[in-house]
């Protein structure tokens, strides 16, 4: 079925942190607990599903040479509106996540996201290239998030195993060990990739 | 519909009326989410002044600004009373030394000055080591029921009375200070208000 496929693609094919690289910024920032890793992966996934529709449906009134300041406003339009909702209704989230909120305007998945499929394709098949992507996106950050947080911090979505008093290795909560942590992810995923496409 | 030609006339319609169009849609959403935004943040405050103080039954009186020399920014003094009586005060402190930058607490005191409680209202330290400070200083380096009279409020290492957190030596001092400082606010607003 097609619109599966558009999904999947979005989840697997082209998953924006593990075969992308795409947005790297926000990754490695804000994954630094499961709960984090999830928040801004949804927090994303809620943009770019707009965003797609918006830039699918009004992509014939834009004229080519000005496509990308009108993307940028439609993309920036959505992560305000995002944010003054996060700030009134679930302002612990906004406080953790921080600057990042703002700085999806300029994650690079989502002007990628609307450029190469959105101003192509209709808007059904828009928002399912989003909830794809999105739903990629989410699920990398959170899986990221877990492993920095389980060895970093001994918990996992803040729930600890190991004793309170212990602490984990402190490296994976910090900025380098997001880097390591990554890495490894992605060497693991290519592996699993290669094994399935061989069969 | 085909695509529009990229004329000058067709770029400046077209960016126009998305333009006009975001900031409409932003407009109405900034209206519908002003209440509910200022109403989070005055609880939060509210609810962290009134967290912090010896009895919670307390009345919040209206807040008084005490400047420090050495300090740009005021410390705000919320002074509590019950039964007409003053059996305390929340301090607004921070000190500009931590490791990531500004570290802001509310800091309760009783009526002699020993801390009853606190809350760190903003900080940028590190997490998993200078971020512990929420619950250290109730913990292991315990600073409760302590009285900056007696005890002196700087880490062990620089000849004071309370135990680091470990490895956050700067976030320690920074958070210590502006404790002291709160507690030197409050005097100072006794000793005006007599």
């Amino acid at each position: 079925m097609k619109g599966m496929k558009i999904v999947l693609n979005g989840l697997i094919k082209e998953n924006p942190t593990f075969c992308l690289l795409l947005g790297m910024c926000p990754t490695l920032a804000t994954t630094t607990s499961a709960i984090n890793g999830m928040g801004m992966g949804l927090c994303t996934m809620f943009v770019l599903m707009c965003s797609n529709m918006a830039v699918s449906a009004i992509k014939n009134l834009v004229p080519d040479k000005v496509r990308i300041p009108a993307f940028v406003v439609v993309i920036a339009t959505f992560v305000t509106i995002l944010q003054l909702v996060l700030q009134a209704y679930v302002p612990a989230l906004n406080k953790s996540l921080g600057i990042f909120i703002p700085l999806i305007v300029v994650n690079c998945i989502i002007l990628g996201r609307a450029e190469a499929f959105a101003s192509k394709h209709n808007v059904f098949d828009s928002l399912l290239d989003g909830i794809g992507i999105g739903l990629g996106f989410t699920l990398a950050l959170t899986l990221l998030g877990s492993v920095r947080e389980m060895l970093g911090a001994g918990s996992i979505f803040g729930w600890k195993f190991i004793s309170a008093d212990s602490d984990g290795i402190l490296l994976f909560i910090l900025p380098p060990g997001a880097f390591i942590a990554l890495g490894y992810l992605i060497a693991i995923v290519n592996r699993l990739r290669a094994k399935y496409e061989k069969k | 519909m085909a695509k529009l030609e990229s004329t000058m006339k067709n770029m400046v319609l077209s960016l126009t009326l998305i333009a006009l169009v975001a900031s409409g849609l932003l407009g109405a959403v900034y209206a519908l989410t002003k209440e509910p935004i200022e109403t989070t943040n005055r609880n939060d405050k509210e609810k962290a002044i009134k967290d912090v103080l010896p009895d919670k039954s307390a009345i919040v009186g209206s807040p008084k600004e005490i400047s420090m020399e050495g300090y740009a920014d005021p410390f705000v003094i919320y002074p509590a009373t019950l039964n007409g009586q003053l059996i305390g005060a929340t301090v607004e402190t921070y000190d500009n030394n931590g490791y990531g930058g500004k570290i802001k607490i509310m800091v309760g005191l009783k009526l002699d000055g020993s801390i009853s409680d606190y809350h760190i209202l903003e900080t940028s330290e590190t997490p998993g080591l200078g971020a512990k400070a929420e619950d250290w200083f109730r913990d292991k380096g315990n600073i409760r029921d302590k009285n900056p009279e007696t005890t002196k409020f700087s880490p062990t290492k620089d000849g004071g009375d309370i135990d680091a957190i470990t490895a956050s030596t700067i976030t320690s001092r920074a958070f210590l200070t502006a404790v002291q400082k709160a507690y030197e606010a409050f005097k100072e607003y006794q000793n005006t208000n007599k």
